[in-house]
This record gives C-alpha cells, structure tokens and sequence, in this order.
C-alpha cells in the first residue's frame, strides 16, 4: 500500500513535463522513501517473520521479553501515527534523507512531524534488536549451539547488532535536526554557523547500516529456501554464518561514500572506497554458497524457490552495480541521478523484498496452517520478476545518461526509458496484488497443510501444532542433529577434513 | 551519439576515460552476472528434482573454493578501486597551470554565473575548448550539484564553504547543467546549458560581453562601500592588515597557527573576522559581515584580494595595477 506513493510518482514521469505539481510530486517521493525504509523496509521480516520464527528456530517458548516486543510494536505504531499526520496534514517535501540545511531551515512542509515518527519508530527497531540478542544467546534449546543455529538466524542476529548500535545515532541526528529547526541552534544551517557535511555524515553513519538491517534478514530467508528446496546442507555454512557478522561489522565503516561529491576529504573518500569494495566480498561469498549449494542437489521449483532463483539474480546485479559506486570516478558522475535509484531497489526491491516474499511463502503453511494456491503464487512471482526488471533495468541506462534523481521534470530524451519504468511499474503493482488477493484468500479458505509440507529441517518445522500455540513448545525441544540435515548425517563434518 | 546510445556526449578530456573505466565495470559485471545466472540455470536444471524419494548426499564445503572465490573478485576490485581512485584524484585536483576560473552560485532554484573579465550570466555557462576551467561553486543557500553529465562530473554546491573542480572541454557543442541535489520545489527546473565553443568564437564571445567591470573592479567597489578600505590600508599599517600579497601567503595568527591565506580563510575572515585574528592585530575592530554580503559579492570581493597578490593573474594584472593607482592613501 505505500509502495503506492511510487506509482503516482511513476505516473507523473510518463511525459517530460510531469503529470503532477512539482510540490506534490516531491512530496510524493518523500512519502515514499519515509514510509518505505523506515516503516517497511527495516520493520518488514524482522518484525514479522523473525519475531513468529526466531523462538521456534532456537527452540524457545517466546521471545526473551515478551512484553518488550509488544512494546516495539506499539512504539511502531505511535511513530507511524506522527509519520500519518505529516502526510495528512501536508505532507513533506524533504526527502527521506532530511538534508539540511534544507530540512532545518528552508522547507515550509510537516519536517518535525515526519522526523518525530522516524525518531520514536527507531526505539520500535532498538528494542526489537535487543530482543533477538538476548534471546539468541540465552534462549537456545539444548543441543542448539551457535554451529547449529538456522542461517536465519545468524542473520537477524547480526541485524540485530546493528540495530542496537546505529539507530542511535539517526535518534540524535534527528534530536539535532529539531534543535535547529525549532530553536535555530547552529548545527548543521552555515548561516547559523553549522556545518550541512556534518549532517551527512550523522545521518548516513546510521543510514547506510541500515541498508544491512533490510537486506541481511532477506539473506537469512534465501539461506533457508536455498537448502530447504535443494535438499542438501548449505555450503559452507561457517562462511555465510559469518559473512553476516562481517557485513554488519564492516558495514558501519563505509557511509562515507555517500559523500565523494559532497566535499569531505578526497583522502577520507578514498578510505571509505576502500572499505565499501571490502564489505562487497561477503555478499559475493553469500551469492556464491547459495548457488553452491544446489550443486548435485534436489531442486525443486516451488514457489519460495521462485523468489529465491529471482533473489540471487537480482541482488547479484544489485550488488555489481554497487562496485561502480564505490569507484570514485564513476560514482561522480552517476551519483544522485537514476543509477542509484536503480542501484539500491535491485538491493531493496529485487533483493529485500523478492526474499520477504520468498519468506512468505515458505512459511505460510506454518504461520496459518494453511496451503496457498501453487499455480497463482508461480504466477505472481514471474510477474513480479518481469516487472521490476522492466522497471528498473532502464534506469541504469537513464542514470548514466545523465538523469538526475527526485525531477519532477526532465528532458526530453529521457522520455522512452521513462516510459518504459512506468509500464513496468504497473506490472510491478499487478504482480504484488495477485498475492495479497490469493494469500488473503488462503489464511481463511485455504486447504489444511500437513505439519511440514516441504519435508524442511530446523526446529520450527518439527514444532507442532501447527500453527503453534502462544507458547510454541509444551516440552522443550532437543537438537539432536546438525542444521539443515537434510542428508540424514549423525553429527557435524567439518569441511576441508 | 545515436538515440539509443548508453553514454552521453563525450565533451570533456575526462569523459573518455571515466567511460574507459565504466566500460571495465560493465564487462565486469555482466561477466559475473552470466556466471552466477549460468550456474544458478544449470545446477536448476541439471539437478532438479526427479523423485520425490531423492535425498542428496551432503556436501559441506570447500576450503580452497572459498578462498579462490574471496580472493580474485578482491583482485579485482582492487583494480577497480586503483583507477577509479587515481581518476578521482586528478578530476577534483585543478591543475597548476593557467586556469580560466569561473565562480558559480548555486540559488534556489538558477545558476547565477561569472566570469573574471565580469560577465555575467544565468544558466548559461560559456567555454572554450583546449583549456582547463577551474570552477568554485558556492551557494547562497540550501545544497546544491552542479553536475555536467557531458563531461561526467559533479561536485555539490555547499552552502558556508567553496569546492571547487576542473575540467576541460574537448568537443563544441551545447550540453546540459543539472542540479542533482535535491534543493525544494522547483530542483528539476534548475537546469542550464554549457556551451563548449573553439578558442576563437570564445574570445568573440567574450569581447561582445565586455565593456562592464571586472570581478576585481566590482569586488574594489565594493572593497569601498563597505569601507574596508579604510582599514586594511594597502601597502601601510593600518588598523587591520594590509591585503597586499597576503593571498596564497602564509599568515601568522596570534595564537602562534600559521595559515595559507585561500579562498576559504578570506571568506571566513570576512564573515566572522574573530575566527582567525592575524598576529599583531586586535579582536573585535572588523565588524562581522555574516549575512550582509551575498555569495557573489563575496566571490567579487575574494577575486579583487586575490589581485592585489603577486604574481598576479594576466587577467587580474591590469586591474590590481590600476586598483593601486585609484588608492593614493
């Protein structure tokens, strides 16, 4: 549903000079990026599969604070209520990033009302965080050891370090934003004596280790699907269980390339090139166990397996064309125009939600008890994958051609590639109804599933009833065999013995 | 270019090579994007599931695999953060040679643009080929970009600070200016146009705009109004230093620090003059112009100081020589 603000947007982009006001419009893409990342994106599957998942995969009746992550809930809600209000009352026109001394001084729209959601939705997010931690390390059913744990999560896990450490940091830089925008406090506006680098640098120390609390928790589902639907134990599960960690480690110390262009230090841009190229050698490790894994397999091509095909594909290319980002000379000329915007929803969209999606489905028939239909749900998936490509994959050429990013208007020879987003667009939005319709329509009328209709190993399969109970397990569980046994093996085989 | 091309015009002496190096990428990337989706179509098809019965021996992993697969695409991104690090260097460092330098003020929502020889312009930028032009942006007030994909560069216009880059124009031709950070209502409406034009046509260019006052004389005008000339005594001691050859100088502050007198320490200086007190000199007898000049005046102002300094620019040398005659004091 908030997606939607996009396809306004993408409406207003079909002619060169915009459908639209060019106020509405902006405030259209600051809707979009607001409720996107922070009420969609990084709430999304920690919040929902991971808070039903997490106890049943270690083997726990409920999470160690129960009366906390429904506390987390209701901060969320609270903070999606002032990010309402904005809207309804004007709306934004900052963008996501809150910019100043744009945001601080110049914007006459909701900037206070939009920041204050953001700012109480991150306690939601640290308190979610705080949750998994304790729980993974004091949680686990006997037999459950850190080798053992599902690689889903290992992934909320180390999102949930990250989750912990950062949202701070986007707390005070919004505490600083009102300082400035109420009381004037010189921060970040130079007419006041504040410096609009510094706030580049707040926002994006929290900002761009969050694109790893989006995207860690898809890599934990993919990691499930992947072995679940080829039959076989992840390849070298010590490698992704601690790509993770490096991701959420290393991923704290590349933000500033989002400022090459911006004026900070060419020997600091430098640094953080460095870093971003190094934290690119996880992720391809991730890509290429995964499609290790199916390697003399048994793949079947159920839906989840669908997201996940489509998973690999396009987070591939999402996280290739992140490496012309990181190099400094190309990133001059790319960034702040479609090549990023493309970028980063190959990240979001083709990674984060193809595997929200993938997740969903997989464990549909634990969540509900129930089986979804298999042929409308392959369906969707082809035309949520042929969709966000004809979507996106134009945007790449447009960014290199010199399209800026957040235009309400352009010039003409954009026109074709712009076209053709938005016909993909609307194919996008038909592929993501087409579940809605039939995942509604399964929760209630759906065929009862068996207890576990993949034949899928870890804890939460062997769970009964299903769907489980309040408190999952009457009995505590035992873990009595390696993760994702699907071979049948009686204890660990370390690889290279 | 053909309308279906995936680059831009190529106008600038940088735009070949940041395409060399995006050329590299793009072999790169879609060489490991084909292996990935090869492998993932094959090992899909070769080992999908026949029975439902099929239980696949496990197959934990391979030490040696996982190295050979961290360590060549780290080779490589090696090679990739080397260049594009090497051309990032030499795109945003001017060169040392005799630059055309032109001062652009980023305003929402236009470019406001001006030349030494005092030209002015607005979204329109004019320059000739064969020559490397030196560019300081500043803002007058929330950030912009001021990007030319013609010649694949950009640089943010900061308000409260100079950045400054270079480029030089290859090929005549009229390309775009964008703005391409985000700066309120009408951002997609900060556009321009840079006219790239051969040397000749540019100097034709140049003289039919001429006849009104340089950047160095405006700035001496307004060196006057604002009275500081009554302080900063040139060539005497007066109540503030003299500004005769401080840019470009070393300058000794009071609290021992030693600093080069750029485009940066000027405009502080001016704005909050009690940031940096030269040695010698009180506190608190130059009143503080924050908010009083506006970012063109500034840049006038910084471009006269700059002439009174030697060896000064042939541009600038007939300026600062008459700006010594106009100031018998």
């Amino acid at each position: 549903m908030w997606a939607a603000p996009s396809r306004w947007g993408w409406l207003n982009l079909l002619t060169p000079k915009g459908l639209f006001a060019h106020d509405t419009y902006n405030k259209l893409f600051t809707m979009h990026g607001i409720i996107m990342v922070f009420f969609f994106l990084v709430p999304s599957i920690p919040a929902t599969l991971g808070n039903f998942l997490v106890p049943p995969m270690v083997g726990a009746r409920d999470l160690a604070f129960p009366r906390i992550n429904l506390l987390s809930w209701y901060i969320y809600i609270v903070g999606g209520i002032f990010a309402i209000t904005a809207i309804v009352r004007g709306g934004v026109d900052t963008g996501w990033t809150f910019y100043a001394p744009f945001s601080s001084t110049y914007s006459n729209t909701h900037v206070i009302l939009a920041a204050i959601g953001v700012f109480v939705s991150g306690f939601s997010s640290i308190l979610t965080g705080l949750n998994f931690i304790v729980t993974v390390h004091k949680m686990r059913a006997p037999g459950m050891t850190w080798s053992r744990l599902p690689l889903f999560v290992w992934a909320h896990y180390a999102t949930s370090l990250i989750q912990v450490l950062g949202t701070p940091v986007i707390a005070i830089t919004i505490v600083l934003l009102g300082m400035e925008r109420v009381l004037h406090a010189g921060i970040f506006d130079p007419a006041l004596g504040g410096d609009p680098i510094l706030f580049q640098h707040l926002f994006w120390f929290y900002s761009h280790p969050a694109v790893y609390i989006m995207i860690l928790p898809g890599m934990g589902v993919i990691s499930e699907i992947v072995a679940c639907f080829s039959r076989k134990s992840i390849f070298g599960y010590g490698f992704v269980a601690f790509s993770s960690v490096a991701i959420a480690v290393l991923g704290f110390l590349v933000w500033g390339h989002h400022l090459f262009v911006a004026g900070q230090s060419m020997y600091a841009s430098m640094v953080f090139s460095f870093i971003s190229f190094l934290v690119a050698v996880p992720s391809a490790i991730k890509v290429f166990n995964w499609t290790a894994t199916m390697y003399r397999g048994s793949v079947s091509y159920d839906t989840p397996m669908l997201y996940a095909f489509g998973f690999i594909g396009l987070f591939t290319i999402g996280g290739l064309t992140g490496l012309f980002l990181a190099t400094m000379a190309v990133d001059v000329h790319v960034t702040d125009t479609y090549f990023v915007i493309a970028h980063f929803h190959y990240v979001m969209v083709g990674g984060m939600v193809m595997a929200y999606l993938g997740g969903v489905h997989f464990w549909f028939p634990k969540i509900t008890g129930r089986l979804y239909p298999e042929g409308w749900a392959k369906f969707a998936a082809l035309v949520v994958f042929v969709g966000f490509n004809l979507t996106f994959f134009p945007q790449f050429v447009l960014g290199y051609l010199g399209m800026p990013r957040r235009y309400a208007a352009y010039a003409d020879e954009f026109q074709i590639l712009n076209v053709m987003s938005t016909a993909g667009a609307s194919i996008l939005g038909v592929g993501y109804l087409i579940p809605m319709i039939y995942l509604a329509w399964a929760w209630r009328y759906g065929p009862k599933s068996p207890q576990n209709p993949w034949g899928a190993k870890g804890l939460e399969w062997e769970q009964s009833p299903t769907p489980p109970p309040t408190f999952n397990f009457d009995v505590p569980p035992v873990m009595n065999e390696p993760a994702y046994n699907y071979s049948g093996e009686e204890k660990e085989v370390e690889i290279g013995r | 270019m053909g309308a279906l091309s995936i680059f831009p015009p190529r106008a600038s002496t940088t735009a070949g090579e940041v395409d060399a190096l995006y050329g590299f990428l793009l072999v790169v990337g879609i060489g490991m994007t084909a292996l990935i989706f090869f492998f993932v179509f094959f090992f899909a098809i070769k080992y999908r599931r026949r029975s439902p019965d099929e239980r696949p021996k496990a197959i934990h992993g391979s030490i040696p695999l996982e190295i050979t697969w961290s360590v060549i695409p780290f080779l490589v991104m090696l090679v990739m953060f080397a260049w594009g690090t090497k051309l990032y260097f030499q795109n945003y460092t001017p060169p040392r040679r005799d630059t055309l330098d032109i001062y652009v003020t980023g305003k929402q929502w236009m470019w406001k643009i001006q030349y030494p020889d005092g030209q002015r312009e607005i979204n329109e930028l004019h320059v000739p080929t064969g020559r490397p032009v030196k560019v300081t942006l500043a803002s007058e007030d929330v950030l912009h970009s001021f990007f030319l994909p013609a010649f694949r560069l950009k640089h943010d216009v900061v308000p409260g600070s100079y950045q400054t880059f270079w480029f030089e124009a290859t090929k005549p031709g009229r390309y775009h200016i964008f703005c391409a950070e985000y700066c309120g209502t009408n951002h997609s409406q900060m556009i321009g146009w840079v006219t790239v034009m051969d040397p000749v046509s540019y100097e034709t260019w140049l003289s039919a705009g001429a006849g009104g006052s340089s950047m160095a004389e405006l700035g001496q005008k307004l060196f006057e109004q604002y009275g500081c000339v009554s302080c900063h005594v040139l060539d005497q001691q007066g109540r503030c230093p003299s500004l005769r050859n401080v840019f470009g100088n070393p300058v000794k502050l009071e609290d021992g620090r030693t600093v080069i007198a750029d485009e940066a320490y000027i405009r502080e200086s001016i704005l909050n003059p009690n940031a940096k007190i030269v040695s010698g000199y009180k506190r608190d007898v130059m009143p503080v112009f924050q908010g009083q000049i506006n970012e063109e005046g500034l840049l006038q102002l910084i471009v006269y100081i700059k002439s009174l300094s030697n060896p000064p620019k042939p541009a600038a040398a007939k300026t600062a020589a008459a700006a010594g005659k106009r100031s018998p004091q």
